[in-house]
């Protein structure tokens, strides 16, 4: 088959709404593309792992403890399904890591940001993982099946993960006043960052156009937000406190919430690596790769040397 | 020295009287610690009671490219298929 025919039969295959599995043929930029975005997702957990395991030691009781180190273990989870999705278009995790390391690879801005007080891992729990609900449930029906199906899984984990969050910032609203401020500064850090996760304005945005064609993306990043945005605000009178927005106000005529403009000058600094914390991120990442090489070359050996005393024993008998 | 630890396949019964069913990869030194990463990995909500782990080198996979010379030989045969014969409506359990 000509390649032109080739690349007509993938664009029916997905208009057709079924899926591309791992040893179908596909195009190299959609191969590429789906690399730089489910490697992109899958740092984002393991890199996400490190704001919230800041708080595992000083969480306020025991009950909070447990949750969020469960929290943290699906998210140390949604990492190695991701990873694994991603080796089945053809890339090592070896290279995948390297190019976390090494400053090449993306992940999720959210995560440069610092987590203050208890409060944030409420605000991260609702407003980050959210977010990230609502980005990734269209990824459920993403043209690439095994993709596709770890989002699916991820999906039904992060339902927990949001309504743990949103229940440690009702307690705190419903507490002290010291509390309830500390529930407010939360909310007033967390917002902005949280509504950059959904990417630059549709106009702005590099790759969209051939993944909604790709059916990758489904939905457009502007119309994502302010799904969220309607979604949240309510949730934020429940609570009894207020987006640091001034401009936000519900508006009759379009049945949904009007919201300030972002601070795109801020997302893309953090995204270029001027963050609060991406060069602490990184490190932690790096050290702990680098610590943990004499266990993965240890087990290694263990196995090896099991393997030909196996063998060994097999010959003599 | 290649450095990745080998690949295994992960299938997962989730109760008695299901198959055993693909659910994703993962990296391991050997197949004991293929299984006990699997249930770290896969079942951390109750999703199964037995895994079977496989290195991903030893799976035999048909091809894609092939799909319509290999699988086609079936699709002629519409008589493999019960509605291919016309009974009388009379007739009854069948």
């Amino acid at each position: 088959m000509s390649r032109e025919r080739m690349e007509e039969y993938f664009q029916a295959t997905i208009d057709a709404d079924q899926k591309i599995e791992p040893k179908d043929w596909m195009p190299d930029a959609y191969r590429k593309t789906l690399i730089r975005q489910i490697s992109q997702h899958a740092h984002s957990e393991i890199v996400g792992m490190l704001p919230e395991g800041n708080w595992i030691t000083r969480a306020p009781n025991l009950r909070r403890k447990a949750a969020l180190l469960a929290k943290v273990q699906d998210e140390a989870g949604h990492g190695l399904y991701l990873y694994s999705a991603c080796e089945t278009l053809g890339v090592e995790r070896e290279e995948l890591l390297d190019q976390l390391h090494s400053g090449q690879a993306k992940y999720s801005s959210i995560f440069n940001y610092p987590t203050l007080t208890w409060a944030d891992i409420g605000a991260i729990g609702w407003l980050v993982d959210g977010a990230a609900i609502m980005n990734q449930v269209p990824l459920c029906r993403c043209s690439y099946g095994p993709y596709a199906r770890a989002m699916v899984r991820i999906c039904k984990e992060e339902s927990f993960h949001q309504r743990q969050g949103y229940e440690i910032m009702l307690t705190l609203c419903r507490g002290s006043d010291e509390q309830k401020a500390m529930a407010q500064d939360a909310l007033n850090r967390w917002w902005w960052p949280a509504l950059m996760m959904f990417g630059p304005n549709d106009k702005e945005s590099t790759h969209s156009e051939q993944s909604m064609k790709w059916r990758i993306k489904r939905i457009s990043n502007d119309e994502l937000r302010q799904r969220f945005v309607d979604m949240t605000v309510p949730q934020a009178d429940f609570l009894g406190i207020q987006v640091p927005d001034p401009d936000m106000k519900w508006n009759e005529s379009t049945g949904h919430y009007d919201f300030g403009p972002i601070n795109w000058d801020e997302f893309w600094n953090v995204v270029k690596g001027n963050g609060p914390c991406n060069r602490e991120r990184l490190k932690a990442r790096v050290q702990a790769h680098e610590e943990g090489s004499w266990v993965r070359e240890a087990a290694m050996a263990y196995a090896e040397k099991r393997k030909q005393r196996a063998e060994e024993r097999a010959r003599v008998a | 020295m290649k450095k990745d630890w080998p690949l295994w396949e992960v299938f997962i019964r989730s109760k008695n009287g299901l198959s055993h069913k693909h659910v994703g990869s993962l990296h391991a030194a050997d197949a004991q610690m293929a299984i006990e990463n699997a249930r770290d990995v896969y079942t951390r909500r109750g999703e199964g009671i037995s895994i079977w782990v496989v290195e991903s080198r030893h799976i035999t996979a048909s091809s894609p490219d092939q799909i319509e010379a290999f699988f086609d030989p079936a699709n002629d045969k519409v008589y493999r298929h019960p509605t291919f014969y016309k009974l009388p409506d009379e007739v009854d359990h069948i």
